[in-house]
């Protein structure tokens, strides 16, 4: 039962396991100091909100506060583990920075002020401009953070009673291109896979995705059977050298931007050594010969010229995809934040549609996710989708869709495609869209180019509503601020990145006067007096149960069915996945099993998407392509990234994650020890670029582009070669200027590009092109970078990353029922 | 096969013409892709796919001066692109005018005008791949059949785009 500092060591203990062995379960517990397991009043189920994984856990509460958090041992996803987020998040819900009233502009200033004047303001403004300009000057931009039940009731009031398109997540930013991916290859969103193939799988392939940071607990899974009887071998895709890449087999660190290239050679050398199940590709699949063509001119060598690898190292990745016998392969933000990201990551589903390896234990891909609601916000519409994976070009669903709600068909917005984030941020700029809600979101510091997002939505003509926990960068230049209850102090539902539902009970009141999402949607839906074709209230329930019970009706007969679950089957047990109906009652744990799709086109959710130009695949040409609804090959051809090096920027500078914050620090930088294992930004550079310029660890450099530029200390890491890398967590809200910069930037995207992918519509943060130069030297100072992770420092003496006495958790080990053969 | 050869001797003249006005239509192609790209500086993604697809354009153009060739054709393998100065010209004008929704009008008439020049190359290519099926030429053949799609994307994408942005510059603006 050992006490671990979880900062020092973010996996915890191993509990190692054998290849179809189940995890060994390891319950951590942290609670504040002072408390223990006896003084806690109540356990309060719930989920981890700071990632995609979706840790089963229980929170402690004691007199009304939340004094910790404990894993659920029962649960399919964790067994009981906690990441650290998971473990010192929670303190971020006591931060006296909470805000506790609604806050309107007067004079150019924010003040406090009472719901229902807020309200009125929020509901009169709107009403105003359906009046004056129609329903597309509304639009909503929400996040990956709420539940599932406001971002159904959020489709219902947008899609449905006012009628606007414009209605997009910050889900757009990390999950866009899994939901693309995933609608090119198998018709329809929705995750082939389970976390479960991790233990059957003999070679686990990672695509951009540092999972050892974005979901730790997933990747104390994969060290367990690593260090267990019959390890798997790892292939890692990352440009920087990752905890995943130190072990892995082998490990590709491409140019990026050049993620399609290696894709296709990749792809061609296993054709080459006809390492294809034939019977599956010729009886579940089309376009095979397609990809045979487009692969062809992508030899090794020509990939090992583009992507900058060696030849030896393609080689033995190719072999190692080409010929495991259960291959699971994940995909992140290596690829999907870069050039070309939906035809880079469908390559990757083309591997498993060429091995014939999905739906059946170990074969699996995971297109993962980012945030720990991202597959609510796409599965609900509050992605700008039709609910329930309707598929907005097909009449037949519009009109189903048209009949849960009880209004006509043409009340629903389908005459083109949902519009997504970047493209409204241009209907902000161009001032076409002049009513813009954002709940839970901080576009101020997450999205690309931030001198011109901060200009657009200070825009005079642009009413902006800011619903959140606190008063963010974007919330500071909103015209109404309406406080936010979030996690533990109010109830809900939310689906992982393997379709795992939970239910996350309230557990404490909210601070003050700050209400849930759910009622702040739903009076801002009867204050615009929205209704149903028989007049009776559009939005027809109050409690998040009762809207649980509605999206129910929705999902019926699509493939993210969830009439088989209640609150009550969710209490007390293990998540389940979707669908859960009556056919699948316990849930489904792989999809696509015998290569059955949701690919026919009147069931499919889309028909794709020209994957360079963007352009809908028209229902006519998807139907004959594929009348009988089989997994789709796509093939891509590669194209240089839109901004390469030149004279005056030679770097390619990438943007990034750490394991220790979680998107703009709103609530990581609110917890102690999160703060203090990574305090301030730093820029990553390689050993050899550090030489040739003559840099040293905790070197101040400035980092430039056309667009701005950011100051921050040197870590000299194991990143490759030519390549920049700066965290995108650091904004503003903490120093002076508030909500821009006063003196040298911080934030990331201060510099990159405002770019996107034409068919996933996601940002590009991975392929700008920088310059650097050192300001000041380091003075025996050293860069603000954790140890443990891929900022390691490559060479120089650094103190490690310590989290104290401070973040010491306790790890229940089980030594009975360790599984599998050891 | 002398007979096609003859034939081809014979008819050269009429498919070098061919050959010749679609290098001048994928040529024109090219400088509408980039106009538009220019003008709409501020329409990011406009702005990027208008540059990556005219790069199909410009592919064309040197596989037409290629197969020209047999046909005693000197056709400039070069697309002529517009001077980049007054293309940058066009994307300052865009990025002053940015702010303003009037901008979009002229969008939905460029985008109006690659999909009708799109339109006049895909009809040309059509007429290249059946002419070539005719005279056995495999090498004009193939480079039809390889350049064909290319050009339907094209005009896809122009109209994708169209449908796309209409509503809000027609409704909203």
């Amino acid at each position: 039962m050992p006490d671990v500092d979880r900062i020092a060591e973010p996996w915890g203990s191993r509990t190692p396991y054998a290849a179809g062995g189940q995890w060994p379960p390891r319950v951590d517990t942290f609670l504040a100091e002072g408390v223990s397991t006896d003084d806690v009043d109540r356990w309060v189920q719930s989920a981890s909100l700071l990632h995609s994984n979706g840790d089963a856990m229980d929170i402690a509460v004691k007199d009304g506060r939340i004094v910790g958090v404990r894993g659920r041992e029962v649960d399919r996803v964790n067994r009981g583990r906690l990441g650290p987020k998971d473990l010192f998040g929670w303190q971020a819900n006591h931060s006296p920075d909470r805000l506790t009233r609604p806050l309107v502009r007067q004079d150019g200033m924010l003040v406090e002020t009472d719901w229902d004047t807020a309200m009125a303001q929020v509901a009169g403004r709107a009403k105003e401009l359906l009046e004056e300009r129609g329903p597309s000057s509304v639009g909503f931009y929400t996040t990956g953070q709420l539940f599932l039940e406001e971002y159904y009731t959020l489709g219902v009031i947008a899609h449905g009673g006012i009628g606007t398109n414009h209605v997009d997540g910050n889900t757009r930013l990390c999950t866009a291109t899994a939901g693309a991916a995933l609608k090119e290859s198998f018709g329809c969103d929705g995750q082939p896979g389970s976390y479960a193939d991790l233990d059957h799988a003999d070679v686990i392939a990672l695509f951009g995705h540092n999972m050892a940071e974005t979901q730790s607990v997933l990747w104390s899974r994969v060290l367990d059977r690593l260090a267990g009887p019959q390890p798997p071998a790892i292939v890692c895709v990352d440009p920087r050298r990752t905890a995943v890449a130190a072990a892995a087999a082998v490990h590709l660190a491409p140019r990026p931007g050049t993620n399609v290239m290696l894709m296709n050679a990749l792809l061609r050398e296993m054709i080459q050594h006809d390492w294809v199940d034939h019977d599956y590709v010729d009886a579940h699949a089309v376009g095979f010969d397609e990809l045979v063509k487009m692969v062809e001119p992508c030899t090794l060598e020509r990939a090992a010229e583009v992507c900058d690898v060696p030849v030896a190292d393609l080689r033995q990745a190719a072999r190692l995809l080409g010929t495991a016998e259960r291959l699971t392969s994940t995909v992140l933000q290596g690829f999907y934040q870069s050039h070309q990201a939906t035809a880079a990551a469908v390559q990757v589903n083309n591997v498993h549609i060429v091995r014939g390896m999905l739906g059946k234990p170990g074969c699996g891909v995971l297109q993962m996710n980012g945030q720990p609601t991202a597959e609510n916000t796409r599965e609900a519409g509050a992605d700008g989708d039709l609910a329930g994976f309707r598929n907005w070009s097909n009449d037949a669903h519009v009109q189903e869709l048209a009949k849960v709600w009880n209004i006509e068909p043409s009340d629903i917005p389908h005459y083109s495609a949902p519009t997504p984030l970047m493209q409204m941020m241009r209907y902000v700029e161009d001032g076409s869209i002049r009513f813009l809600y954002v709940t839970g979101t901080n576009p101020a510091v997450s999205l690309p180019e931030l001198c011109r997002i901060r200009s657009l939505l200070s825009q005079e003509r642009l009413f902006l509503v800011v619903q959140d926990l606190f008063l963010t960068e974007t919330a500071q230049l909103a015209d109404v601020v309406l406080p936010a209850a979030t996690w533990g102090e109010k109830t809900g539902t939310f689906t992982n990145a393997d379709r795992t539902v939970h239910l996350s009970d309230k557990a404490v009141d909210p601070p003050g006067e700050a209400r849930p999402d759910l009622d702040i949607l739903i009076d801002f839906a009867h204050r615009l007096d929205l209704r149903d074709k028989d007049g009776a209230p559009l939005v027809k329930w109050r409690t998040p149960e009762e809207a649980f019970e509605a999206w129910k009706e929705c999902s019926r007969g699509r493939p993210c069915d969830y009439t088989g679950l209640t609150y009550d089957r969710l209490r007390g047990g293990s998540g389940i996945q979707w669908p859960c109906n009556d056919e699948h009652p316990d849930g489904t744990e792989r999809l696509y099993a015998d290569g059955r799709f949701w690919a026919a086109p009147d069931y499919c959710e889309d028909y794709g998407r020209d994957m360079v130009t963007g352009a809908p695949v028209e229902p006519t040409e998807y139907k004959a392509l594929n009348p009988e609804g089989r997994a789709i090959i796509r093939a891509a051809e590669y194209l240089p990234p839109h901004e390469e090096p030149s004279e005056d920027y030679p770097f390619q500078l990438i943007t990034g994650r750490t394991l220790f914050h979680f998107h703009t620090r709103t609530k990581t930088a609110r917890a102690p020890q999160l703060q203090a294992a990574a305090p301030e930004v730093w820029v990553e550079a390689s050993v050899a670029d550090a030489a040739r310029h003559g840099w040293e660890e905790g070197d101040m450099l400035r980092v430039t582009t056309p667009r701005g530029e950011v100051t921050g200390r040197l870590r000299v890491s194991g990143i490759r070669e030519g390549v920049l890398f700066l965290p995108f967590h650091y904004g503003y809200w903490d120093t002076d200027g508030g909500s821009a910069p006063d003196g040298p930037g911080r934030a990331a995207n201060e510099l990159t590009l405002t770019d996107w992918d034409p068919a996933s519509k996601q940002p590009i943060f991975k392929t700008a092109a920088a310059a650097a130069e050192r300001l000041v030297g380091s003075d025996g100072g050293t860069a603000p970078a954790p140890t443990n992770t891929a900022s390691a420092p490559a060479g120089a003496d650094v103190p490690p990353t310590r989290g104290g006495p401070g973040a010491t958790v306790h790890e229940k080990l089980h030594h009975s029922g360790t599984g599998g053969e050891s | 096969m002398t007979w096609v050869s003859a034939l081809r001797g014979v008819k050269g003249n009429k498919v070098g013409m061919a050959i010749e006005e679609l290098h001048r239509v994928e040529n024109d192609l090219v400088i509408a892709l980039l106009n538009l790209a220019d003008q709409q500086k501020v329409d990011h993604e406009i702005f990027h796919v208008a540059r990556d697809i005219a790069g199909w354009s410009r592919q064309h153009v040197s596989e037409l001066a290629r197969v020209g060739q047999a046909y005693g054709l000197d056709l400039d393998a070069d697309a002529d692109d517009e001077p980049s100065l007054l293309g940058r010209v066009k994307q300052k004008g865009s990025e002053l005018t940015g702010r303003f929704h009037e901008p979009g009008l002229p969008l939905l008439a460029d985008l109006r005008h690659v999909h009708r020049t799109a339109a006049g190359a895909s009809l040309d290519w059509e007429i290249l791949a059946q002419t070539a099926q005719a005279l056995k030429d495999t090498d004009l053949l193939d480079v039809a059949q390889r350049c064909h799609p290319e050009t339907l994307r094209q005009m896809r994408w122009a109209n994708a785009k169209l449908k796309e942005t209409s509503a809000q510059v027609m409704v909203t603006g």
